[in-house]
């Protein structure tokens, strides 16, 4: 299990320099110039100084060697640095110091490291995108196990009609309808997320909570139509199973046989499902974060592909490749340590 | 149960079942077809048949519906700008509405009816050319990669990299950055639905090349494809009449899906604003630029998000018919 996988970890490294290759000369293939905003009384001699400056004077194998070494030896250094010295966590070890002041990936929009906007808009997508599906997979899990328990049931049913409409509706079609009945009609909520909110006290927090519901509903609509059709179709599946009637024949109460016997079985499958999904709502709620102004990373995203910011854009591009590229590991990883009879070997 | 005797006494009645058992009986139904069986199973499918139903009907809508409402949909008619659909007047008497415009006008006076149906029009055609252009590229990787076994190895490790790339900010990022180029090529038009078919097709047909390779693969070993191989049949020609054929009903599930995905990405990116230009109508674009007046005119987000929302709910519903009905093993059931 270990060798499998530390060997899945090895083969991820060609996938993320492919994928990395491919961000990159999309983007060095792309037209649009930088210098695009410098003001036109800028003498052409100086524009190509700045160019030369920014680093785009260079045959493109040397500015992607150079953005490599950036994105996975300068940057690592000032977040190891930055553990040690500020951080909770690790703050009492010694100031490691690694950081020797190299260019560091530079957004062309804030002239501030990128990374400082990645720290900055992380919290903001883990918080929402997180709860998000968070409370899509608590709801759809016993609406899984109850409509394939109850199959052909009415409650069976309407869960599969409601699944479906959540496949149908876009979350930028649920978004504004959401906000136009609970915000604007209703009154109940905010229609905009507060990204400076402070939580101090009670009150601070429930409006934390208010602000959160809208955008956690959209996002958590989707994945629970997605995981409760899994973890439906994993339990019809097993209930039709001859260990099913074993269990049943030797006396065991029926809230046991299914919560525990079928569950656990048809957990495997849904647990890699739900792992998979992970990075793809991260991508997702790039749509969300914009209904709703969540200043999170698909939001940053946006912005910067709009002021032509091609540092920041290949970055956060990159970041969301590797979130997809390690929850794939740790899905391929859980089902061998979930399911003994999978042996890769 | 086989010692139990199976006729105790000299029974007449079970005597003759017997008897009419042994006797060879040509079958009593006439031959059916596979076509008809899959029918048969198809219209079982409440939903499918609705899904199906309604994919018609909102085709012909876009199809027909411009030489039934013949109001141009770029006719700007600022004296009636702002109008509300007529059933408005259902429980606002006084509300600006007239059977003139069913659907109201929006706030330079376009006619919303004619611009829905412009807009389906240019969703629905979009939907169509990517998923015809993923099915193409996967469909093709698909048989390559299982038939002939050199490429195997490459091309499905390819596909696992493709599978990983982040789908929707590549997306952006390539729709933001080709738009100028192409639109300068081809027209404002022209271009951004090249560009979008061909990103959309591009990204999407992972899916399609996995599933159709898996069924060549157990297909390549089958006694009709050693027959075909041993009268001297060349690749292609076994491709194309005995391999194909065969691997149909996956490609059109993966179509239905592959039909309903491409609609709605599209739409994300008219909403995101990388999409088509705003004098030519999407749906998604509809719902974009009317969002921000979305209290006084709820009727102008509602009608193109229902319009996309019940296209992809039927697709989907039909997928899902389609998807039992072609599979032998539940048809009949």
């Amino acid at each position: 299990m270990i060798t499998f996988a530390i060997r899945r970890l090895f083969l991820s490294i060609p996938t993320l320099l492919f994928i990395s290759l491919v961000i990159f000369l999309l983007l060095q293939l792309a037209p649009g110039d930088p210098m695009a905003q410098v003001p036109l009384t800028v003498p052409p001699e100086v524009k190509e100084k700045m160019r030369i400056a920014l680093g785009l004077g260079e045959p493109i194998y040397v500015q992607y060697w150079k953005w490599m070494v950036q994105f996975f030896w300068v940057e690592p250094q000032v977040f190891i640095d930055w553990l040690t010295r500020d951080s909770i966590l690790l703050g009492w070890l010694p100031d490691t110091s690694l950081y020797d002041g190299r260019l560091r990936m530079i957004s062309w929009q804030t002239r501030g490291p990128v990374m400082d906007l990645v720290v900055q808009s992380m919290p903001q997508t883990i918080w929402v995108v997180g709860m998000a599906y968070v409370v899509g997979v608590l709801i759809a899990l016993p609406i899984g196990i109850y409509s394939a328990y109850r199959h052909y049931s009415v409650f069976d049913q309407t869960g599969t009609f409601i699944s479906m409409i959540g496949f149908s509706i876009p979350p930028f079609f649920t978004g504004p309808l959401l906000i136009v009945i609970f915000a604007v009609q209703l009154g109940w909520l905010p229609s905009n997320y507060n990204t400076v909110h402070e939580v101090n006290n009670w009150e601070t927090f429930v409006y934390q909570l208010k602000q959160m519901v809208l955008p956690v509903m959209v996002l958590a609509l989707q994945t629970t139509a997605q995981i409760s059709r899994y973890m439906r179709s994993a339990m019809l599946d097993n209930l039709g199973q001859d260990y099913v009637r074993t269990a049943r024949a030797k006396g065991l109460r029926e809230g046991v046989v299914v919560m525990v016997h079928v569950l656990r079985n048809s957990m495997i499958p849904v647990v890699t499902v739900i792992a998979l999904g992970i990075p793809a709502i991260f991508g997702g709620a790039i749509i969300t974060e914009n209904v709703f102004g969540v200043n999170g990373i698909g939001y940053q995203l946006l912005i910067a592909l709009f002021a032509n910011d091609i540092p920041t854009v290949m970055t956060l591009t990159f970041i969301f490749a590797i979130l997809i590229v390690m929850f794939n590991l740790i899905a391929d990883v859980l089902y061998g340590v979930l399911d003994p009879r999978i042996r890769y070997d | 149960m086989t010692d139990q005797p199976l006729v105790s006494g000299p029974d007449p009645e079970i005597d003759e079942q017997a008897l009419g058992a042994l006797q060879d009986k040509g079958p009593m139904a006439p031959p059916r077809s596979q076509w008809r069986d899959v029918w048969d199973q198809f219209k079982r499918h409440k939903g499918a048949i609705f899904g199906g139903g309604f994919l018609i009907f909102i085709t012909l809508f876009v199809l027909i519906g411009p030489y039934i409402w013949t109001l141009d949909a770029q006719k700007l008619d600022i004296r009636a700008k702002d109008m509300r659909p007529v059933w408005t007047l259902l429980w606002d008497g006084s509300a600006n509405a007239a059977w003139a415009h069913p659907f109201g006008t929006d706030q330079l006076g376009r006619d919303l009816l004619a611009t829905m149906i412009k807009g389906g029009r240019a969703s629905m055609a979009v939907g169509w050319a990517a998923m015809i252009l993923a099915l193409l590229i996967g469909t093709f990787v698909g048989v390559v990669a299982g038939y002939f076994r050199r490429a195997d190895f490459w091309l499905m490790r390819f596909t696992d990299l493709v599978l990983s790339l982040p789908i929707l900010p590549l997306l952006l990022v390539a729709v933001t950055l080709f738009r100028q180029p192409l639109r300068a090529n081809f027209g404002p038009e022209t271009g951004m639905f090249i560009l979008i078919v061909g990103v959309v097709g591009i990204t999407s047909w992972m899916q399609t090349a996995r599933i159709v390779r898996g069924d060549i693969l157990a297909l390549k070993e089958r006694e009709f494809i050693l027959a075909a191989r041993s009268i001297g049949t060349k690749n292609s020609k076994i491709i194309r009449r005995h391999l194909l054929p065969n691997v149909i009903s996956p490609i059109t599930v993966s179509a239905t899906l592959g039909l309903a995905t491409a609609i709605i990405t599209e739409s994300a990116l008219s909403f995101l604003g990388v999409g088509f230009p705003s004098d030519f109508p999407t749906w998604g674009k509809l719902l974009a630029d009317a969002v921000l007046r979305m209290e006084q005119f709820p009727e102008r987000v509602l009608l193109p998000g229902v319009a996309i929302s019940l296209t992809v709910l039927s697709v989907n519903y039909l997928g899902d018919g389609l998807r039992d009905a072609l599979d032998p093993r539940i048809r009949g059931r």
